[in-house]
């Protein structure tokens, strides 16, 4: 009986608990009911990250949702409707600037998104009256945000590109600006493009160098910089090259030059120098001292890359020869890294500096060569031990045969 | 037997004993040249064991504390770390971006590549710079004096 | 000398009759005609065999046989014990020679109808020393775990798997589990080296037995043309004479062995990883090709069954129509020449060859 009891009132405070965590929102109650575009916001609230953290409706657009008349959306009742274009940010900004109430729900989250987007071309346009450019929710959703983090947000690093295509690749809408709109087609080709498409979302996306409240074309002279935050060492060699004077002076952008803006390819040997797809010729021609360098540098690459290229050949064909050639192949990684070191160092524009690391990386190579024609040298002493042990058996055939032509000539008369 | 030779092998016919002698020197000789291979492949080397997936990397006094060590492991370098706490830990000394051999910073305590300022933390996983993926981490035991590194199955 | 042997001899004998062995031997002769050639491929197969199992032993030395493990104990024979890339490059070469030998002594048995009455178990332990030599083939090619034997074993139990009713069971037994993992080559390890050979001494011994107590088949057009006289029967005593131009071939053998391990060492590849992609390019050891290039033409259905499964059927069907040829041609038992088997003999090896040759191309 006792039991019982216990149980009833178990079920009970249950359910009036349940009740409690959800209360009637006569919102979603009534939008719901409605059709097309006011039934929309309460269908797709349900997965809002708003939704998720217990926030409604009202919590944005005022009104009250315990009343079920009308009267619910009455000014009285504080309620404040949809935003025009223009009030966006200072509507979202309401909750998002304010750091005592967003610590309730993420302390980790920033609060200087308004205060970043009022600097951003964006948003200064937009208090010009430009109602076409992006607020929040353009970017962010409107009724179904969820946090950036999430692979389904427009905002997560994988959809960020796609999400600034939306208004920057449509020649219709960009139509009065002066920027172009092949951005990111040609952003797509970059090797940042490949590397966040393989899963590392570290990669770059457009809000990495534009930022992202704050979106704004890097300047002329921000451009190092902002290559710099991740291409560190070429930042220090090129701020130290003789470029960076000659740049600043010609008002030409540094990085972009040779590595082009939003189409960055992963770079190949062949641009240094002065061959057909080479950049420096793109400045320097025959007989300037850049030129020169550019020559030479091309060339300190180039013997590096003959040199490795051999040792690795002969390690190879030793190592399927079965041949234990593991030490050298070991030593042959520091020439390989003797490479791609002097391939940052082309970045000092400063040939005696790479040469000195190719020359570096040719002598490992050239002592893991050695090492792999003693092994092949080995190798012949195996066929040497071969040609022995043959002659041993050409001995025996021979003695084979005339041992059976004997026995045969015998046995036949 | 002191038949005559038929006449249809006029050739070159030498004698039985010559015969013999050749036969028996070449089937010797190349039996010993058989054998001697097998011989010499049963006597182990003096790498008496394939070296499989674990290898001493160092002497445990070898290593101070927060200082690094390469070594080699297999045909590829491995990183050999004792961290500020005393901690071993190795990796695979082979950064994940362009293959260059990553070494430990002192002054960082942290594994940096010297070829794109390269970072990996002490999990190795890569925090900054363009390494795409973490490095290999191998496992860690102290054998008495040695430290043993095993590649994980 | 001579005194001594025969005391050794006459010791033995009292003992089990070993003068009978030797009597066997003064006795045993080998027919000469212009096919006498194909007499040869047999001794040259045994031979191999003998080589494996030798340079299988040495392999045995230092080969472990775990997946962390396979791969290097290889490379470390192949680099640090002394002679071992010789070793295990004949064992390699050998194996593959061997194969082929068998090949040739198997069609040639064929053609010339040396399965007919009486010879129909010597084909037949035969035929089965066939599949156990196949077994070894197709079981030691994963032993070294390298990336294409890891792949093409890989694929050759996918294909146990597809056989209907028994496939699943099958293709849980050989590989020790639903995935190729070192469970695979632990079984594959007792397979290739407990297992088959066992089979194969069994099989062996029974094989040769047969062989000595039937003597060299004659075929029938060399048994017809002495018949009606239009040649002689002539013979060679086997000791020594055909013997010791079977050790020439032998010798022959084994210094092709040298070569092809010295200038061709066999490649050890780079080790299996499970969970890496499948490299382009996996295909199966060459006498395999057909199979498997039969397989990859045939479209995937055929009226209402699957493609592949109908291909196993068929080489299964095709297999055993080989086995049991001497009692369906029982017709050359009585020194009839049937067609049909010759044409049938000459489809069989066409289509292998044709298929090979299509694999590789």
């Amino acid at each position: 009986m006792k039991i019982t009891a216990t149980a009833v009132a178990l079920f009970l405070w249950a359910l009036g608990s349940a009740f409690a965590v959800s209360p009637q929102d006569s919102c979603v109650t009534c939008h719901s009911a409605l059709e097309g575009k006011q039934a929309e916001p309460a269908r797709l609230f349900a997965a809002d990250v708003h939704r998720q953290v217990g926030l409604g409706c009202a919590d944005c657009h005022g009104g009250d949702p315990k009343d079920e008349s009308m009267n619910a959306m009455s000014r009285a009742k504080g309620f404040r409707g949809a935003p025009k274009k223009a009030q966006v940010p200072e509507f979202c900004a309401r909750c998002h600037a304010d750091i005592a109430y967003m610590r309730r729900f993420n302390p980790k989250l920033r609060v200087d998104q308004l205060s970043q987007y009022l600097t951003s071309v964006h948003g200064k346009r937009l208090k010009q009256g430009d109602t076409k450019v992006a607020a929040c929710v353009d970017c962010h959703g409107v009724h179904n945000m969820l946090p950036a983090s999430d692979t389904r947000s427009p905002v997560h690093p994988t959809n960020v590109a796609s999400t600034c295509a939306r208004c920057h690749a449509d020649a219709e809408h960009m139509k009065g600006y002066k920027t172009p709109t092949d951005q990111v087609a040609r952003y797509l080709k970059s090797v940042h493009a490949e590397m966040l498409a393989q899963g590392d979302t570290a990669a770059p996306t457009c809000s990495t160098c534009h930022g992202n409240h704050g979106a704004t074309p890097p300047g002329v002279t921000s451009v190092a910089n902002v290559c710099g935050t991740c291409h560190v060492f070429f930042e220090q060699l090129f701020v130290k090259s003789p470029h960076q004077a000659a740049f600043a002076r010609m008002g030409l952008p540094g990085c972009v030059e040779c590595h082009s803006n939003h189409e960055i390819v992963k770079p190949a040997d062949d641009w240094v120098g002065v061959g057909a797809k080479a950049v420096c010729v793109n400045c320097h021609a025959v007989g300037d001292k850049g030129y020169a360098a550019a020559q030479k540098m091309a060339g300190d690459l180039a013997r590096l890359k003959t040199f490795l290229g051999r040792a690795e050949e002969i390690l190879g064909t030793a190592e399927r020869s079965g041949m234990g050639v593991s030490g050298p192949k070991v030593e042959l990684t520091n020439a390989h890294e003797a490479l791609v070191k002097a391939r940052v160092n082309v970045h000092s524009f400063n040939e005696p500096e790479v040469r000195k690391l190719t020359e570096q990386g040719v002598d490992i190579a050239q002592k893991a060569y050695q090492a792999g024609v003693v092994a092949l040298r080995e190798r012949d002493v195996r066929r040497k031990g071969l040609g022995i042990s043959l002659i041993f058996i050409v001995l025996a055939v021979s003695g084979l045969y005339l041992k059976i032509r004997q026995i045969e000539s015998g046995s036949r008369t | 037997m002191a038949t005559a030779d038929p006449p249809q092998s006029a050739g070159f016919r030498p004698g039985r004993r010559w015969i013999n002698l050749l036969l028996g020197s070449g089937v010797v000789a190349s039996i010993a040249s058989f054998i001697y291979p097998a011989i010499r492949y049963i006597i182990p080397p003096v790498v008496g064991e394939s070296p499989s997936r674990s290898v001493v990397a160092a002497k445990v006094a070898e290593l101070k504390r927060n200082t690094g060590k390469i070594f080699k492991f297999g045909s590829r370098p491995a990183l050999l770390v004792r961290t500020a706490d005393g901690e071993f830990k190795a990796y695979s000394a082979v950064c994940t971006h362009l293959n260059c051999t990553v070494q430990y910073r002192e002054d960082l305590r942290q594994i940096w590549c010297a070829c794109h300022n390269g970072l990996y933390d002490l999990e190795g996983r890569n925090v900054s710079g363009p390494p795409p993926r973490p490095l290999e981490t191998f496992k860690v035991n102290v054998q008495g004096e040695d430290v043993v590194v095993t590649r994980s199955a | 000398m001579a005194s001594l042997y025969r005391q050794i001899l006459n010791w033995l004998d009292e003992r089990f009759g070993a003068g009978a062995v030797e009597d066997f031997l003064r006795h045993k002769t080998v027919p000469i005609h212009r096919h006498t050639i194909w007499y040869y491929f047999g001794g040259m197969t045994l031979f191999l065999f003998v080589i494996q199992v030798l340079t299988g032993i040495l392999l045995l030395l230092y080969y472990r046989p775990t997946p962390d493990d396979a791969f290097e104990s290889v490379q470390h024979i192949m680099t640090q014990v002394r002679f071992g890339w010789l070793i295990r490059s004949v064992h390699s070469w050998s194996a593959n020679l061997m194969i082929f030998t068998a090949f040739v002594h198997m069609f040639s048995v064929y053609f010339l109808k040396g399965y007919r009455k009486p010879r129909e178990l010597t084909w037949i332990t035969g035929m089965l020393l066939f599949f156990v030599l196949l077994g070894f083939g197709f079981s030691g090619y994963l032993l070294p775990w390298n990336t294409l034997a890891f792949f093409a074993t890989k694929v050759g139990t996918e294909m146990a798997g597809a056989i209907p009713v028994l496939g699943k069971w099958l293709l849980v037994f050989l590989r020790g589990g639903e995935e190729v993992t070192g469970a695979t080559l632990t079984r594959f390890f007792g397979f290739h080296v407990a297992v088959l050979p066992g089979l194969a001494t069994v099989l062996l011994a029974m094989h040769l037995l047969l062989v000595q107590h039937l003597g060299m088949s004659v075929p029938p057009g060399v048994e017809r043309a002495t018949a009606e006289g239009r040649a002689t029967a002539r013979v060679m005593p086997f000791f020594p004479n055909f013997l010791l131009r079977d050790i020439i071939g032998w010798y022959v053998a084994l210094g092709v062995l040298g070569a092809l391990a010295a200038i061709f060492p066999w490649e050890l590849g780079t080790k299996a990883d499970l969970f890496a992609p499948a490299p382009a390019g996996i295909r199966p050891e060459w006498y395999f090709l057909f199979m498997f290039q039969t397989l990859k033409l045939l479209p995937a259905r055929i009226f209402f069954l699957e493609g592949e499964l109908v291909g196993l059927l068929g080489f299964s069907l095709a297999a055993a129509i080989w086995v049991v040829v001497p009692f369906l041609d029982y017709r050359a038992g009585f020194g009839r020449v049937t067609r049909f088997f010759t044409g049938l003999g000459i489809f069989a090896l066409g289509f292998i060859v044709a298929m090979s040759f299509l694999a590789l191309w």
